[in-house]
């Protein structure tokens, strides 16, 4: 019997995880997939949002602030490449300075320090590729970017070094209240818990269903993006938002923690949960509203296109409470926008609420902070040298465009948790994310994998788990 | 880090083109050369191309490209060329000073007097050609499938589509095929194929595998694996045609979309590129704007035949030795101006881009591409206003890479030498 | 009479040939506008040839799990899949050098099959 069992290793779960893990207990996370950071997390715009969208007194906005908050010491503790760049929203028309007003009002009523407005001539100032049309904009200090992957993958790893336990490949099937709490059906078995944290996703509702009859639904809402090569990553140095305007939403461009440049998203309600396909006339739209805000985006550049779910509650609110009808079970439902920014702040309330439940003791050997794979390219010439002269592997380079050695790649499968497969491999080091998208370095890497992750054969390696298999057989096999 | 190396000439990649360069260089005369090759053997790209067609100009005997490599190897090696492997070059400094990395020496820098820049070409991705859809476990560029089958012995899958009829994906078709896999289609966004003519025979006519001009993939299914891939036919201007839609159920999509000159380096260390060929802009001399830096073969424009890689980098290697020992020299560099070779009317490109008649042999070969299939044009060649070359060819294609030879006395000849220009005519 | 329909490989033209058979004898050959045209049709229909490259299992280095291979000579093109189906179950033991045999007379064409690579 678990004390507390998490569904979902999303950044809400594994936030939770972590948090929970400040205390004694048995835990475990539940994933469906075969990695942590597999679904909304993996794919949204990578934005630490400042906090003046969601409205005045929503749990959005007051875990949207406080996230914010949270987010620099974090990236500290647990070592994720977070930048404070700042954000501006646009406004292309003297007509809308009223809703730029306004976002500005809402941010300072919740809480979002050192908003302004800045007049055009600053506004160029700061962001010379700024559409020629921009008359101001609001400028948000705060704002900033995040690896969505490494902070997820950092939460997870902390927690896992603090005690919990991950599961992966282990879908929710039912889950079922219990006199002491609730057993949960998995196609990998039944596992028991007192107390539940439900963190998943586009299936929160889904979950949710199971123990409750409040009422929540969720619709993924399709969003998708454009990655740019690093030659176009200095295009913009804050993200950039358009103020909405007659023809709609506009799109985001932003530079990338690692430099690369990211446009998108588009909004699309879908019914499909798994629905992360992209389409003609999606990609279309970004392309067609790129220049929005922003001008000569080069989209020439692009280096690959993606589509991410949102998992939109029909408040558009976030619902992180327990359950009136099903005691020790507590959602952190309809995550999505600013989801990833406040995920710290989602999973320290789905702590608190839990401790308020269980009143665990505080775990002592807590260790909160966690160092990450190292990127050799930060050291001197003398200290890599030195590395190498200990780690030969940290010598060779596996993935020529984005300069990973076969040192970080053999830190991403052995470090806990570790990658298991090519994208677990490229979330945690980037090894295949450059302008070649894996072209030259998948068959190296599938190597190492099949060499070092113990069981696993060529054969078997597979790009995410799954079914997701890249080798079907060897040659002449059927001839 | 270990103090500097020295070396005359650094060549950075130890493929078909570096190795050509090298072996040249060292029969000039060069004693100190260094190649380094980020592969854990020389050869580079040839390595996985185990189909015959090599060597017809170089060797005159066809050849398969493991062999075609390992006659350059061993020229190297009889010569005792320096090089290095499993190591990749990080940095060149505008100066020279190459900056590499292996497990044996760690980070360590060459200060050279002259570089020839041999890196390469690398294939466009799926994610660069906007292809809706999943992004499932099956999508590959054609020589990533084909290193996994000639060099690891794995079959990447069993029903297969590819899209683009460039020469490594038509060159798979036939490979997987003889594999035991079943290749169902060749779409082909273009009216006309990348490849060459006789690999549209021999890998796709040999086996019955259709080849659809004029057609994309629009759609891929299946979340983990491919599942399949919906083709469509595009208008003139590439976009697809609503209706004309046709699913086809495979477990891999192999994309053969064309080659990118690996110029990343070159970028770095400002040399300056040709936005067609994405290439460096290099003089007669192969030699790019940052003096005593040199482009040959695939890093410089994408070359259909090795052979002339081959030739070309030889030239590149026999040009460095030539600036290594002028260095120094007063008035060695005479800073004539250099002619404009000005690629018009269907030529989309020139290497070279410029000519200083006094650097140039008695004869230079100038390469370029046609923009599109021409049918009984001329190839056309001015020197300022008066024509030269008037040469009549039944037909020209995108695919086939053309050459024209300049004569320097020639171009002595022409008094206030403004421009050199080649162009295609009706007649 | 039969119709064979080619497409020339001697240039990038491509010249659609059409060549008129009586069994096995040409009676005329259509569509050709060189000589080189005409010859590679004459053979194509009458004795079509290819070299044929494929890969081998090697054992003894494990750095190299394949070698490539090919016929030392053009082999009957009907030939190709029974010359390929031939190498399934080869395994050659390193070291191999370029050039040497690793297997004679396949499918009874008179060719051997010799390395391209070494291992």
């Amino acid at each position: 019997m678990y004390d507390v069992v998490i569904i979902g290793a999303g950044v809400s779960g594994s936030a939770a995880a972590r948090e929970i893990s400040r205390f004694r207990g048995n835990f475990c996370v539940l994933e469906k997939e075969e990695d942590v950071c597999c679904g909304t997390s993996k794919a949204n715009s990578a934005i630490v949002h400042a906090g003046f969208d969601a409205p005045e007194g929503s749990l959005m906005a007051e875990l949207n602030v406080e996230g914010n908050r949270m987010m620099g010491e974090l990236s500290e503790e647990l070592d994720f490449p977070f930048q404070r760049i700042g954000s501006l929203v646009i406004c292309t028309d003297e007509r809308d300075r009223g809703k730029l007003q306004e976002l500005l009002e809402r941010g300072r009523a919740n809480g979002v320090p050192d908003l302004r407005i800045v007049e055009r001539e600053e506004l160029r100032e700061m962001e010379p590729n700024v559409s020629d049309d921009a008359v101001a904009a609001l400028y948000a200090p705060t704002g900033g970017i995040v690896c969505p992957f490494l902070l997820n993958i950092a939460m997870a790893e902390n927690a896992a070094v603090n005690g919990v336990e991950f599961r992966f490949n282990t879908k929710v099937n039912g889950i079922e209240k219990t006199g002491k709490g609730f057993c949960i059906h998995t196609n990998n078995g039944d596992v028991s818990a007192r107390t539940v944290v439900n963190a998943a996703g586009v299936y929160a509702d889904v979950i949710h269903g199971m123990v409750s009859r409040e009422k929540i639904h969720i619709t993924p809402r399709k969003g998708e993006y454009y990655l740019l090569d690093k030659s176009a990553g200095k295009h913009v140095s804050h993200t950039i938002f358009s103020l909405p305007t007659k023809m709609g939403k506009g799109v985001l461009v932003t530079p990338t923690v690692h430099g690369n440049l990211l446009v998108g998203p588009t909004a699309v309600d879908i019914e499909n949960r798994e629905g992360v396909n992209t389409t003609a006339s999606g990609l279309a739209e970004v392309a067609a509203k790129a220049s929005g805000s922003v001008k000569n985006v080069p989209l020439r550049s692009v280096i690959t296109s993606f589509a991410g779910l949102r998992a939109h509650e029909d408040r558009h609110e976030f619902i992180v409470r327990e359950a009136g009808d099903a005691p020790g079970f507590v959602d952190c439902a309809g995550i999505e926008s600013p989801g990833l920014t406040a995920s710290p702040a989602i999973g320290k309330r789905a702590a608190s609420i839990i401790q308020d439940i269980l009143h665990l003791e505080e775990n002592p050997e807590f260790c909160g902070t966690r160092k990450g794979i190292l990127n050799p390219s930060r050291l001197s010439i003398e200290e890599r040298n030195e590395l190498i002269r200990k780690h030969p592997e940290y010598g060779t380079i596996i993935c020529r465009c984005e300069s990973i050695s076969e040192g970080e790649i053999l830190d991403a499968i052995h470090r806990p948790l570790g990658a298991k497969s090519l994208d677990g491999v490229k979330r945690r080091v980037r090894a295949g994310m450059g302008r070649c998208q894996a072209g030259f370095c998948s068959p190296k890497v599938m190597e190492i994998l099949a060499r070092e992750v113990p069981g696993l054969t060529m054969d078997q390696v597979t790009k995410s788990g799954g079914a997701s298999g890249l080798i079907v057989g060897t040659d002449k096999d059927r001839l | 880090m270990s103090e500097c190396m020295q070396a005359d000439i650094v060549i950075i990649g130890g493929g078909p083109a570096g190795l050509a360069a090298a072996v040249a260089a060292r029969d000039a005369g060069e004693d100190s050369i260094l190649v380094l090759e980020r592969d854990s053997r020389l050869g580079g790209i040839l390595n996985q191309c185990i189909h015959n067609g090599f060597g017809l100009h170089t060797f005159e005997e066809e050849l398969t490209g493991p062999e075609y490599a390992q006659r350059f190897i061993d020229m190297a090696a009889e010569r005792k060329i320096d090089y290095k492997l499993n190591t990749m070059v990080l940095s060149i400094s505008r100066d020279k000073v190459v900056t590499a990395m292996n497990r044996e020496d760690g980070m360590f820098q060459v200060q050279a007097k002259a570089v020839i820049l041999a890196m390469g070409c690398r294939e466009r991705p799926r994610g660069a050609l906007n292809i809706p859809g999943y992004r499932p476990a099956g999508i590959f560029t054609a020589g990533t499938a084909q290193r996994l089958v000639n060099i690891e012995g794995y079959l990447p899958g069993r029903e297969i589509v590819i899209l683009g009829s460039g020469d490594i994906g038509l060159i798979m078709a036939r490979r997987m095929t003889l594999e035991g896999a079943k290749v169902k289609v060749v779409a082909e966004l273009m009216p006309y194929s990348g490849g060459l003519k006789r690999n549209i025979v021999q890998c796709l006519n040999d086996f019955n595998i259709p080849l659809k001009l004029s057609h994309t993939v629009v759609d891929i299914r299946g979340k983990e694996r491919v599942e399949g891939v919906t083709i469509a036919q595009v208008d003139s201007h590439g976009k697809p045609v609503p209706g004309t839609e046709e699913d086809y159920t495979c477990d891999t999509l192999l994309l053969s979309c064309g080659l990118i000159p690996e110029n990343e380096l070159s970028a770095q260390m400002g040399v300056e590129m040709n936005p067609v060929t994405k290439g460096p802009m290099v003089n007669e001399s192969l030699e790019t704007n940052v003096e005593g830096v040199f482009a040959c073969g695939n890093v410089l424009h994408v070359h259909d035949l090795v052979d002339f890689v081959s030739e070309e980098a030889e030239n590149a290697g026999r040009n460095a030795v030539k600036y290594v020992r002028a260095m120094g020299r007063p008035g060695s560099r005479k800073e004539t101006g250099a002619v404009p070779v000005l690629a018009t009317d269907g030529v989309r490109y020139t290497v070279p881009v410029c000519v200083r008649p006094d650097y140039m042999d008695d004869k230079l070969t100038v390469r370029f591409r046609v923009g599109n299939v021409y049918r009984d044009h001329y190839i056309a060649v001015y020197l300022n206003d008066e024509r030269i070359l008037h040469r009549k060819r039944q037909i020209l294609a995108p695919g086939e890479m053309e050459q024209v030879i300049l004569d320097r006395e020639k171009l002595k000849n022409v008094p206030d030498l403004r421009q050199i220009r080649i162009c295609l005519e009706k007649d | 009479m039969e119709k064979r329909e080619l497409t020339c490989i001697g240039c990038p033209m491509g010249c659609q040939i059409t060549v008129e058979m009586d069994g096995k004898e040409v009676k005329d050959i259509q569509g050709y506008t060189c000589k080189r045209g005409k010859i590679y049709a004459q053979k194509e229909v009458t004795n079509p040839t290819r070299i044929v490259t494929s890969t081998v299992r090697v054992t003894g280095n494990p750095e190299v799990p394949v070698i490539s291979v090919k016929t030392a000579q053009d082999i009957p093109k009907a030939d190709i899949f029974d010359c390929v189906r031939a190498l399934k179950n080869v395994t050659a033991v390193s070291p191999v050098k370029i050039g040497d045999v690793i297997l004679h007379d396949v499918c009874g064409t008179g060719v051997d099959v010799i390395a391209t690579k070494s291992a």
